[in-house]
Order: C-alpha cells, then sequence, then structure tokens
C-alpha cells in the first residue's frame, strides 16, 4: 500500500494537480460558508466546465470541493450559528456556544484539527480497503453486479430522509430517463423523438444542473425571509491543553463512526455527524453540559462528517457505485471524460485512484492552513447578497452546458429539467435517489441482459449465484427493516 | 367525503409518476422490439421500468386521495419562469451573437426573477462577470466560444 501511495502522492503534488487542489478546497470552502450554495449546485455547475481539464485534475478539484465545503460550514456554524452545510448543524449546537463564551478560536481550532485526523484516517482506510474490494469486485459475475445495484439503489432511497416509497420510486424514474438515447446492444434509438442531440442520452450535467442547481435556486428566491448575520470575535486560536484532551477520545470515536456511515450508501454527511453527537452525549458522565458549549460536540461530529465524506470515495471508487448524489457526479465527471467508472477504474487508471487519494490528504492539509489564518475573510464574504451570487451561477450554468456540445437545446434542455426539478421539489419528491437511478440505470440494463444471456434466460440466477443471493437478501431485508419499522411507529401514534 | 384535488401533493406527483411510466411503457411496446428475456430487445427493459413507475404512481396517487396533504408554501412562479427563461434566451442568442450578448440577456432576466432588482446593480455585475468570463473561459480554460459574433 505504501508504494501505491507515494505513487500516488508523485502524482498529486505535480504543479498542475496541487493547482486545482488548491482551487477545490478554495472554492469547497467558499461554498461551505455561503449558505444557499451547497456542494451540489457548485459541482454540478462546475461538472461541464471540467471537460476541459484532465481526468484526476477535475476529479481532485471536484472532490476538494466537496471536503472543503465541510470544513467552511463549520466556520460559520461556529462563528455565526449559521450553518453552510446540513452536515454542519450539529456542530452549531456547541460550536456556535463557545464562540458566545468567547472561545470561538479554540472551537475553530478543534473542528480544524479533528476533521484533519479524521481526513488522514480516511485517506488511509481508502488506502487499505480500496484494492481488496476493487478486486474482489473484479470477479463478479453479470449477475452478482447487478444485484449490487439493486442493494445500491434501495439503501440510498430507503437511508434517505423523506418518503421511502416516493424515494423508490424517484429512482425508477431515473432508471427511466436513463434510457434515452441509443440502445448498445441493438442499436437502436430509443424515446430521442428524433432529436439527434438525444441519441447519447440526456446529458448528465443537463439532468445534474437542472435539478440540482436550477432548481434549489428558484427554491431558495422562493421564500422571502432575511438572515441577520452577528459576528463573534477571535480573539485566539490556540486552544487549551485541557481542550486538545477532552477531544482525542471524540475525535476517534466520530472517525469510527463517520467512516462507517460513510461507506454506506444514502447516508449523507449530516447522519453521520448527528449519531457522533448523540453518541458522545449519551456515553459522557455530564450530558447537561452538551448544548452549553463542550469541546465533545464539537470535535466529535466534524471529524464524523469529514470522515464520512473521504470513505464515501470508496463504494463509488471501487465498485463504481455511488452511495450518494454528490458521489453520482464524481462518477458523472469520469464519465463525461470517457472513462467507465467500476472495479477496472484501479488497474487501469491508477493514477486516478491514488493520486486522488493523495490528493485528499493534501487538500486536507491545505484546509487547516488556509483556513484558520483567513477565518476572517471568509466571514466577511457573508455579506456578499444572495441576489449577485444567482445569475453568476446561472452564468456558469449555462456556459457550462453550452461548451460541452455547443447544442442549444441542450440548454433548452436545462431548462426543462429545472422546471422539472422545482415541480419535484415541492412535490417533496427528493431528487438525489433520481440521480442514482440515472446513472446506474444503463449498467443495470446492460448487467441484466448479460446475466440472463449467461444464465440462458433463466431468472433464477440472481438467487442462486451465492454472492448475488446475499446481496438480494439484504436489500430484502432492508426494505422489511424499514417498514416494520414505520408500521411500528404508526401504530404507536395511533393508540 | 370528496377529496380535495387542488394542491394535493401525492394525487400529482402519482400523476407524474404514471404518466412518465405509462409513457415509457406504451412507446416501447409499441415501436421497440421486446425481444426474449434470454435475448432482451430494446424495448424489454423500459416496459418494465416503465411498468413498475406506474405502480409506485398509482400506489402513491392512491395514498393521496386517502391523505389529502396539500403543498406546502406558495410557488415561486416568478423567479421559476424568469430563471428558466433566461436559460433558454441564453440558448437561443448563443449561436447568433455570441457570448457577451448572451450574457447581458441571462444577467437581466435572471436578475429580474430575485427578490430586489436594482438596474445600477445588475448592470455592473453583468459588465464585471463578461469580463471575468471571458478570462475564466476563452482565455483560462480555452473554451471555443467567440465573444461577439458579427458574420452569418
Amino acid at each position: 500500500m505504501l508504494d501505491h501511495l507515494i505513487f500516488g502522492f508523485s502524482v498529486a503534488l505535480s504543479l498542475q494537480n496541487l493547482f486545482y487542489c488548491f482551487i477545490g478546497v478554495f472554492v469547497g470552502t467558499l461554498v461551505g460558508v455561503l449558505p444557499g450554495i451547497s456542494p451540489l449546485i457548485s459541482i454540478s455547475m462546475l461538472l461541464p466546465i471540467t471537460f476541459t481539464l484532465e481526468p484526476l485534475s477535475s476529479l481532485i478539484m471536484l472532490a476538494g470541493i466537496y471536503y472543503g465545503a465541510q470544513y467552511g460550514g463549520s466556520t460559520t456554524s461556529i462563528l455565526l450559528n449559521l450553518p453552510g452545510e446540513a452536515s454542519s448543524v450539529i456542530t452549531c449546537m456547541d460550536g456556535y456556544q463557545m464562540a458566545r463564551q468567547g472561545r470561538a478560536g479554540p472551537a475553530l481550532a478543534i473542528a480544524a484539527i479533528s476533521s484533519f485526523f479524521a481526513g488522514c484516517v480516511g485517506t488511509v482506510l481508502i488506502g487499505m480497503f480500496g484494492p481488496p474490494i476493487a478486486e474482489l469486485a473484479l470477479k463478479f459475475h453479470a449477475a452478482e453486479y447487478f444485484s449490487l445495484m439493486v442493494l445500491g439503489l434501495v439503501a440510498a432511497a430507503v437511508l434517505a430522509q423523506g418518503d421511502m416509497v416516493k424515494a423508490l420510486a424517484m429512482v425508477v424514474f431515473g432508471i427511466v430517463l436513463g434510457v434515452v438515447g441509443t440502445d448498445v446492444s441493438s442499436g437502436r434509438q430509443r424515446f430521442t423523438f428524433g432529436i439527434y442531440d438525444l441519441s447519447d442520452g440526456i446529458g448528465f450535467t443537463i439532468v445534474a444542473v437542472g435539478l440540482f442547481a436550477v432548481a434549489e435556486v428558484v427554491k431558495n428566491l422562493e421564500n422571502t425571509e432575511t438572515t441577520e448575520v452577528f459576528t463573534a470575535k477571535i480573539t485566539s486560536l490556540m486552544p487549551t491543553l485541557a481542550d486538545m484532551k477532552a477531544s482525542v477520545n471524540p475525535t476517534l470515536r466520530g472517525t469510527a463512526l463517520g467512516s462507517f456511515f460513510g461507506m454506506l450508501p444514502g447516508a449523507g454527511p449530516a447522519i453521520s455527524a448527528f449519531s457522533a453527537y448523540m453518541l458522545e452525549k449519551k456515553i459522557t458522565k455530564d450530558p447537561s453540559r452538551f448544548g452549553q458549549g463542550a469541546i465533545e460536540g464539537v470535535a466529535s461530529p466534524e471529524a464524523a462528517n469529514n470522515a464520512h465524506v473521504q470513505c464515501s470515495f470508496i463504494p463509488t471508487l471501487t465498485l463504481g457505485i455511488p452511495g450518494s448524489p454528490v458521489m453520482a457526479l464524481m462518477l458523472g465527471a469520469l464519465m463525461i471524460q470517457g472513462i467507465a467508472p467500476g472495479p477496472q477504474v484501479m488497474t487501469r487508471n491508477p493514477d486516478l485512484f491514488w493520486g486522488l487519494i493523495a490528493s485528499m490528504w493534501i487538500g486536507n492539509l491545505i484546509l487547516v492552513v488556509l483556513n484558520l489564518p483567513l477565518v476572517g475573510i471568509w466571514v466577511k464574504l457573508l455579506k456578499v447578497p444572495y441576489r449577485w451570487l444567482f445569475p453568476c451561477i446561472f452564468m456558469f450554468i449555462c456556459v457550462g452546458n453550452y461548451s460541452l456540445n455547443n447544442s442549444a437545446i441542450e440548454i433548452y434542455l436545462t431548462a426543462g429539467f429545472g422546471v422539472l426539478g422545482y415541480i419535484l421539489l415541492k412535490l417533496e419528491c427528493e431528487p438525489a435517489p433520481l440521480i442514482l437511478g440515472y446513472v446506474l440505470g444503463p449498467l443495470m440494463e446492460d448487467s441484466l441482459r448479460r446475466a440472463m444471456l449467461l444464465s440462458r434466460g433463466d431468472p433464477t440466477v440472481f438467487f442462486t449465484r451465492p454472492i448475488s443471493l446475499a446481496f438480494i437478501l439484504v436489500t430484502v431485508l432492508l426494505l422489511i427493516t424499514v417498514i416494520m419499522h414505520g408500521l411500528r411507529k404508526k401504530r404507536e401514534k395511533g393508540s | 367525503m370528496k377529496v380535495e384535488l387542488r394542491n394535493n401533493k401525492d394525487f400529482f406527483t402519482g400523476l407524474l409518476f404514471i404518466a412518465v411510466g405509462l409513457t415509457a411503457m406504451v412507446i416501447s411496446l409499441s415501436d421497440y422490439p421486446l425481444g426474449t428475456s434470454l435475448n432482451m430487445g430494446p424495448g424489454y427493459f423500459p416496459s418494465l421500468m416503465g411498468g413498475i413507475l406506474t405502480a409506485f404512481g398509482l400506489y402513491i396517487m392512491a395514498r393521496g386521495l386517502i391523505k389529502g396533504e396539500k403543498i406546502a408554501g406558495a410557488w415561486g412562479i416568478r423567479p421559476l419562469i424568469l430563471l428558466n427563461l433566461g436559460v433558454m434566451a441564453f440558448g437561443f442568442l448563443i449561436d447568433r451573437f455570441g457570448l457577451a450578448p448572451s450574457l447581458v440577456v441571462l444577467f437581466f432576466i435572471s436578475a429580474l426573477g430575485g427578490k430586489e432588482f436594482k438596474f445600477k446593480e445588475v448592470l455592473i455585475l453583468t459588465v464585471l462577470m463578461t469580463v471575468a468570463s471571458w478570462v475564466l473561459f476563452i482565455y483560462g480554460l480555452g473554451i471555443p466560444l467567440r465573444l461577439f459574433v458579427w458574420e452569418n
């Protein structure tokens, strides 16, 4: 593994890749600080432009945005009680209390240190678990792949927040959208309605940008509340020795929880942060300190969400199965570059895998160095009004999507998906499962076809091969658990 | 009991899913060869998925009729129309007039979709961002776009 990591660092430390790593974490921090601009919006909006970059550089930059946003989010949570990201809501509880007690500096420092520690562990975990998982996955037959994708999609739909039935339906909706374009095995055009621009399918960036960026901005403009900003003063950054000591164990526990949830599909970093916080509250001797500025309440969730972000790359890079919409966007970035995601990435493009891992460690380091001294500047940025920001988002959306294929029709389609995305948001259908289904749909059709061909049309193949059966059983178990849980809740409510 | 359909959240969600699912199913069953499960034709998978989506749609619609939950909050019709109109206008103009005029139109139309519209601010923002996009996209990233298209 050491050889591989050294190789990774040699790739990631090239001037060009360092530059994009820096750009990534910089933009990420910016996005994390600014409320109303999520990593999903910014990654989907920058996705089309990454086409002009090299594959590794584009992945490094996009990954940097993702974990950089977690840092930025915690900064505003602590200083302003204003979570820039969903995953930093938890950090507000004790982080902001610490800031009000004049301990903003130590809170920020502990948040950064525990995040950095979690990031390092995440890097090592990917390096350790990546290769064996990919090796195992290379032995998968089409039937195993199909069952694994079913498991991944069901798990993502079930674990996502909100209505499970709707999430499952959205997955299928995504799969149906993924069918549009030329059928690989027969060469037949499907659902293209004679439009040439659709013969390659609806561009991934069109769906992603329309559903996430356009729809989100419209939603943000629909409510009329304005938030006022109060800034806490930072006196000293240095945490005391007691702070450090108190944070060691929570950081370790948060890292462990975050790494575990990160590898599961569907669970966002917010779940990791939340469970880490709850765990700390449960095992502490004096739970009443929580919510009053307990340093554990900052260290643990911050470690958890960063470990989560890093570890969510494991299934994405080794199996080609994204667990979250952000990871689906990462796969989309690979596909734009003409690289088919899956276990073969590690053997065919080792520089991509190891370079990305190494860059994440470097990026985490840059974040610690960049963020602590620059905190003041980030906070000032909060005063930039949203009415200046959203037209700029739209500039990126339009120019980026147009530059991919120089197609005006694709721009019209982007607007169409923006409208669809907004309607879905109003109907309380989360767009995340749709994008997962959209990415995996064509792969599912392909592996279903091959599995049936190899088994001579016998559908029991999914149950007779042991690994495939295991995936199916876990899927069924998951569904049963969630349905039973829902029924019990309903009964309790009724009585 | 009469169920109010107006703003019924799940009823319309179901309707949307049924519409998409049925369309997929009908088109693939009528236009694309189905094949057999051994050798699937181009119509097999989409008709299957269309069927599943329709089933989900029916369930959600029925649930909506029983529960009758309403869509929360007002619709942001103004930003919805203006922002997407801006995007469409960009697509329409970019081939014909080039990047700069398209951006001007995009910025002004989309800014009108915001809560406050200050002409001077939007003007400054437009000029700044047009220059920035020239530096970033055309000069920096080498995207083959032209600021102005005079010919054609």
